[in-house]
């Protein structure tokens, strides 16, 4: 009997998975875009019958209220976008500070977690548990309040060796008149050419084997660029130090009880957390690499950088990169202190203007040009650091 | 030649490793460097603790003595505000003579909760259970039926408000946050994108931002004439934040399985949802409990963001009852310590329960 192939199916049979599947995304994508327009439809016969005027001319118009802090020149008069603006670099300047103390403070937490010494490790483990399970919103209302109401009045004033003043206005500290943004752009050149030269040595090394302190060269070329930046500048020698008024701190550079309360409630509830993925990372590294470390005669300290940190750290980067992006997200919370950051300006600028749509709009776009571009440099940097297969 | 028998002399008995003086001599003066790190850790506290100690316990006032708390300002905590306010920060704004309604609700509430943790209770009808607890929690809160005084939802308060948001949301986020892991893990381009819009987009904002959509925008997007509760929206507002975080650990889960699993169900002849239902979610959503868990942990903190939006929840409460009594309102600080040890029982035993979940799994691992 002569083999006969199986009937063909015929190619849009509601059995194919292929005809199915296109059913499917059809179906969903039109509910998904009949439910979008059904919210739009509703959103704009709502603002219409209500009287609600949209737009975004409302950025130009002035905005008349004045903020606490800024890091730009900012008047009442000046418009609803320039203020905005104002609150997106105070948000940047709390989550930037609070994740390089926070990175140092988690860091030596989670490491403590394994020191030989039974106080220090109960000390740590006593620091993750009480931090980690009180909301953050509840510890930073508490610092504020700490701040503000334990902290010594202004006209008597907590000092430190007459430089550190700290009183209910906040801290006021000794900080250098001009230059500073010289020295800071040396210094960032400098990294750059730091860069490269790790970039040499490594390759240097991958092709002979010989291997040379990575460390106080980079560190000396960004000392010496920072050096020349403070000569482009001059040579500036005078600091603005704070002194003690009848009634106040004078002078220096002042950061406010609110953004105090903002960093130092961020920078502790977040390093609970970061200590948990340092000691989780270091865990992850099986005991059996550092008994064949031992083995071949490493001593501790070459065990733990040649070792087990390399590998600690690819467990450790991409839980790293969430604790980075949820500190910048918690940092909304400011608006509950009264620290100026976007959420709050934008608040304030719904309050007055009535344009709700645009100012979540732009609170949204905010954070997620910030969480996308953060996880974007950390997927690169991962991939960077992820074991090269051959 | 007669051999005489010279023993060897014997060695010295072994160091004594365990005990009360090993320990203290291996953890906490094994070297220099350790004895000194105790002894400034010892000194520290010694610092800090007979100043606490006095403040908290020795001059503090417990009494509901406003006079009492005013003399002993700064040198004693004042418990007295938490004697004195601690109904009104339990169940905030919820009318004063009916207090025991919510009081049992969140008792049936929490309850349910300790008894879907045991395991002898997982089972298909504790499903139904939960519809029931929902059902009495809502009824006897909100009232209007059985001669129970309605309520307005604007008046619920307190813990029956955060452990009522955290339960719905997590409740209601489940089976969002399944579908959506699976739509991210489909083979279908167009679902698999919307999927991945939602979850980055929802990953990348705050939660106050989605509060602030709830309170403000959600009012706009509903038809003429149906007006939306506060307390709903701020639900569908969590619960829509929530799911996007469950379903990218869901999705962990899913990638941890091994393909083989797959491959053997369609060669069973097994359709996609029987797969999903019987082969692929079984196995994925148990190896995924302690991350789950920890975002139960931080589902139940985040509730308190609602405070921000004019719900009166523990922290909202607080503020509430204290900024309207002149007496009380400088004892801030003790109202928080006992919010924040309410949290911390809540979230402790949350944690505590999940290392032993998971030390259930590693028992059905090992052989």
């Amino acid at each position: 009997m002569k083999h006969q192939p199986p009937p063909q199916k015929r190619a849009w049979s509601l059995n194919s998975s292929a005809t199915r599947g296109i059913i499917f995304q059809v179906l969903t994508l039109s509910l998904v875009l009949a439910g979008v327009w059904f919210l739009w439809h509703n959103m704009q016969e709502n603002m219409r019958i209500r009287g609600i005027e949209s737009g975004w001319d409302f950025l130009g118009s002035t905005a008349g209220f004045d903020i606490g802090e800024t890091m730009i020149e900012y008047h009442p008069s000046e418009s609803y976008g320039k203020a905005i603006w104002v609150g997106v670099l105070n948000t940047l300047k709390v989550a930037v500070i609070g994740i390089v103390l926070t990175t140092l403070v988690g860091v030596l937490i989670g490491v403590g977690r394994f020191s030989r010494n039974a106080l220090v490790r109960g000390l740590c483990y006593g620091y993750v548990e009480l931090f980690r399970n009180v909301p953050i919103l509840l510890q930073l209302l508490m610092w504020y309040l700490i701040f503000i109401e334990v902290l010594p009045p202004s006209n008597e004033a907590w000092n430190v060796a007459g430089l550190f003043f700290l009183s209910k206005g906040g801290l006021s500290f000794p900080f250098p008149t001009d230059g500073v943004g010289q020295v800071l752009a040396g210094a960032a050149i400098g990294l750059v050419g730091a860069w490269f030269w790790r970039d040499r040595k490594q390759k240097h090394f991958e092709l002979t084997g010989q291997n040379s302190n990575r460390i106080w060269g980079p560190a000396a070329l960004i000392l010496m660029f920072a050096v020349a930046g403070w000569a482009v500048a001059g040579m500036p020698t005078a600091w603005n130090v704070p002194e003690q008024l009848i009634f106040m701190v004078d002078g220096g550079v002042a950061a406010t009880p609110e953004f105090m309360a903002v960093l130092v409630g961020l920078v502790i509830y977040t390093a609970a957390f970061i200590a948990e993925v340092v000691r989780s990372g270091i865990q992850s590294v099986s005991a059996g690499q550092v008994e064949a470390a031992l083995a071949l005669g490493l001593n501790q300290k070459q065990n733990m950088k040649l070792v087990v940190l390399p590998q600690a750290l690819r467990v450790i980067i991409p839980p790293m990169t969430n604790q980075y992006l949820n500190l910048t997200k918690n940092s909304s919370l400011a608006v509950a202190v009264g620290y100026p950051d976007v959420v709050s300006i934008a608040n304030t600028t719904i309050n007055q203007s009535g344009r709700a749509v645009e100012c979540i709009a732009i609170i949204m776009l905010v954070y997620l040009t910030t969480s996308l571009s953060t996880s974007a440099f950390m997927n690169w940097y991962n991939q960077r650091m992820a074991i090269k297969e051959r | 030649m007669a051999d005489t028998f010279i023993p060897i002399a014997s060695r010295p008995s072994p160091v004594k490793v365990t005990g009360f003086v090993p320990w203290v001599q291996g953890n906490l003066f094994a070297d220099w460097r350790s004895s000194l790190t105790t002894l400034f850790v010892i000194g520290l506290v010694l610092y800090v603790l007979p100043g606490f100690a006095n403040w908290a316990i020795f001059n503090s006032v417990v009494r509901a003595d406003a006079d009492a708390c005013q003399a002993a300002r700064g040198v004693g905590a004042c418990w007295g505000v938490v004697t004195e306010k601690y109904r009104l920060i339990l169940f905030g704004r919820y009318p004063y003579e009916d207090h025991w309604r919510p009081l049992l609700a969140t008792s049936i509430m929490v309850g349910g909760l300790v008894l879907s943790c045991m395991r002898y209770f997982w089972k298909p009808w504790l499903v139904i259970m939960w519809f029931g607890v929902l059902a009495v929690f809502f009824t006897l809160m909100g009232g209007g039926v059985f001669g129970l005084e309605p309520v307005r939802t604007d008046l619920w308060g307190g813990l029956p408000l955060t452990v009522m948001l955290a339960t719905l949301s997590i409740f209601l986020a489940f089976p969002i946050a399944i579908m959506v892991a699976l739509g991210r893990r489909s083979n279908l381009p167009a679902i698999r994108s919307v999927c991945i819009v939602y979850i980055e987009l929802i990953r990348g904002v705050p939660l106050i931002s989605v509060l602030f959509m709830a309170s403000f925008m959600f009012p706009l997007f509903m038809p003429q004439g149906m007006p939306i509760d506060v307390l709903v929206r701020v639900v569908v507002g969590i619960t829509l934040f929530a799911a996007a975080y469950m379903a990218e650990i869901i999705r962990g889960g899913l990638q941890a399985l091994p393909k083989g699993q797959l491959e053997a169900a369609d060669t069973l002849g097994l359709s996609y949802w029987q797969t999903q239902r019987k082969i692929v979610l079984p196995q994925a959503l148990a190896m995924t409990v302690p991350t789950m868990m920890g975002n139960f942990i931080s589902i139940f903190k985040d509730t308190s963001l609602v405070f921000i939006v004019s719900l009166y929840e523990l922290v909202g409460a607080m503020s509430l009852a204290l900024n309207s009594d002149v007496n009380w309102r400088p004892f801030k600080i003790e109202a928080y310590l006992f919010i924040t040890l309410v949290y911390f029982i809540f979230c402790i035993s949350m944690s505590r329960y999940s290392l032993w979940v998971e030390k259930q799994l590693s028992v059905s691992k090992a052989r």
